[in-house]
């Protein structure tokens, strides 16, 4: 493993229904931990990355007003942006800046308040999360798009509801364990499967709980990590795709091409193989994309990710542990926070200090798998220690 | 014509394949296909990505498709709350795929993956123009 950029900070804030502050103080709460978890101020800070989805945002250019309330002034900042994956994109972007020398401690944050704009404000959103030229005329939205998803994956490989209702069943499990969790409630799978539906296949449980939230990752050089950090988590893989915003343009909807990209990249630069991942976060924005993922990522052949579910591959003291911080299903999905707070629980796994969601046998390497819109972007973050 | 007669509700009013409009009214769904290269495009564009031209031809979508996949929706974001619940999926053609709505009349059990449709032009009371799936 070439050690030469590093995470030596994270932290998050607990994720919640309604912050009752501004997303400056929400930042703040995360950006302190992660201070906290690094030791140190906000004069160490040589850059910083902020990451959301601008829709969200009344704010306009929210990116100084955060560096700004952070203390960041007068090092640079700016905005980076795709939609779920935002804050796994800004990583990305703070590693190439410490990687090419620019900068030698970078911070990314990631920050989402949901409930800043009106719930009709949001429904008036929905109706252009797709291709608004061709598509959203149709009245679509995400979760059919997922829905379409898992209706074709169903019809070419044999997975069922009750496979999907499984995977929502366990991440409630870890959910009520894991004190930032926005969803605490332990769900069975029979009453996963009789949730109302919301778009065929997909009923209530199948979908990941909003939330307003922040997380930020410190970002250092080689030389900064071993001064300042005892447990520094290094970048071992860094891959990013896209696909066709218009369902059109794909070739099939029964998987993700750009994540299946973005994971053959990161597992080629940090040269290694899917077994060799010991723990992954992986973005469950609805239950049947924990299952693309899975296959996306090489866990399991195209057809066979049923079988992690069925088997329990996937708990905790399984073959590969994923979500077990609940994920965006049960801890929640602050769009622009989301990637981040993955990262932290990754961080926090490989440095043994993930608590009760601690993953036995002291993993090594851990993956992180952020998708941005259905599978329009998305990044796959490989780190060991 | 605008394009903002496109659709149950428009989100985009300009476009330079605006014509797509004119053949929906016409009855005909139609994508364009590059006069340089052959390129066909669904949905239209007016420019091609794969040899940078900009001279299309109109092809229209006519005969039997594939469902490839579809989901009946229960929600429906601002502006289509009415049409609930509402089927939304794609379709397979000679070539290319195309997005849409199914026809409302065709009973819930019968929809499934694989079937056979084709295109018709449709046109909303408020004189919106769209297209949908209807049974082949």
């Amino acid at each position: 493993m070439s050690k030469d950029v590093a995470i030596i900070g994270v932290g998050q804030s607990t994720f919640v229904r309604e912050y009752p502050g501004s997303i400056r103080e929400l930042a703040f709460d995360a950006w302190k931990e992660a201070a906290q978890d690094a030791g140190i101020t906000a004069k160490d800070i040589s850059a910083s990355v902020i990451c959301s989805a601008p829709e969200y945002d009344l704010q306009r250019s929210p990116a100084g007003v955060i560096a700004e309330y952070l203390g960041f002034v007068p090092a640079p900042t700016f905005a980076i942006e795709s939609v779920c994956s935002s804050s796994t994109s800004g990583l990305r972007v703070a590693y190439s800046m410490v990687k090419s020398g620019l900068h030698d401690i970078v911070a990314v944050v990631g920050f989402q308040k949901m409930s800043e704009i009106t719930s009709a404000d949001s429904q008036e959103r929905m109706g252009r999360g797709s291709d608004i030229q061709w598509e959203s005329p149709f009245g679509t939205m995400m979760p059919a798009y997922y829905a379409m998803h898992a209706a074709a994956h169903f019809k070419q490989y044999g997975s069922t509801e009750k496979d999907l209702a499984m995977i929502r069943a366990k991440s409630t499990t870890y959910g009520a364990i894991n004190d930032r969790a926005v969803y605490r409630k332990v769900l069975s799978v029979d009453e996963c499967l009789n949730a109302p539906v919301v778009t065929s296949p997909l009923k209530k449980f199948d979908c990941c709980a909003n939330a307003d939230g922040s997380s930020c990752v410190i970002v250092a050089s080689a030389d900064r990590a071993k001064e300042l950090c005892k447990k520094p988590v290094w970048f071992m893989g860094l891959g990013s795709g896209s696909a066709s915003v218009t369902l059109t343009g794909r070739g099939n909807c029964y998987g993700l091409t750009a994540a299946m990209k973005a994971a053959q990249d990161a597992y080629a630069m940090a040269g290694i193989k899917p077994q060799d991942v010991k723990v992954a976060e992986v973005h469950d924005c609805f239950t049947i994309a924990e299952l693309l993922a899975y296959e996306a990522l090489g866990f399991a052949e195209p057809g066979k990710g049923v079988e992690i579910v069925r088997e329990g591959q996937n708990l905790i003291d399984g073959k590969i542990p994923v979500n077990v911080d609940g994920g965006l299903l049960s801890k929640g999905h602050p769009i622009g926070a989301t990637g981040g707070s993955q990262v932290r629980t990754i961080v926090l796994q490989l440095r043994d200090e993930a608590g009760p969601m601690q993953v036995p046998g002291q993993p090594e390497i851990g993956l992180i798998h952020n998708v941005g819109g259905v599978g329009l972007y998305a990044n796959v973050t490989i780190l060991g220690r | 014509m605008s394009f903002k007669k496109f659709g149950r509700k428009s989100f985009a009013s300009q476009t330079k394949v605006d014509a797509f409009v004119d053949y929906l009214e016409k009855g005909e769904v139609r994508g364009t296909q590059c006069k340089s290269c052959g390129a066909k495009f669904f949905p239209p564009r007016a420019d091609c990505d794969q040899c940078l031209s900009n001279d299309m031809d109109w092809f229209p979508i006519d005969g039997v498709g594939t469902l490839v996949t579809f989901t009946r929706q229960g929600f429906a974001p601002t502006g289509f709350e009415k049409d609930v619940p509402y089927t939304t999926g794609m379709a397979a053609f000679d070539g290319v795929q195309v997005f849409g709505r199914l026809d409302g009349s065709i009973p819930e059990e019968e929809v499934e993956i694989g079937m056979k449709v084709a295109v018709r032009t449709i046109q909303y009371d408020d004189g919106q123009l769209s297209y949908e799936f209807i049974k082949a």
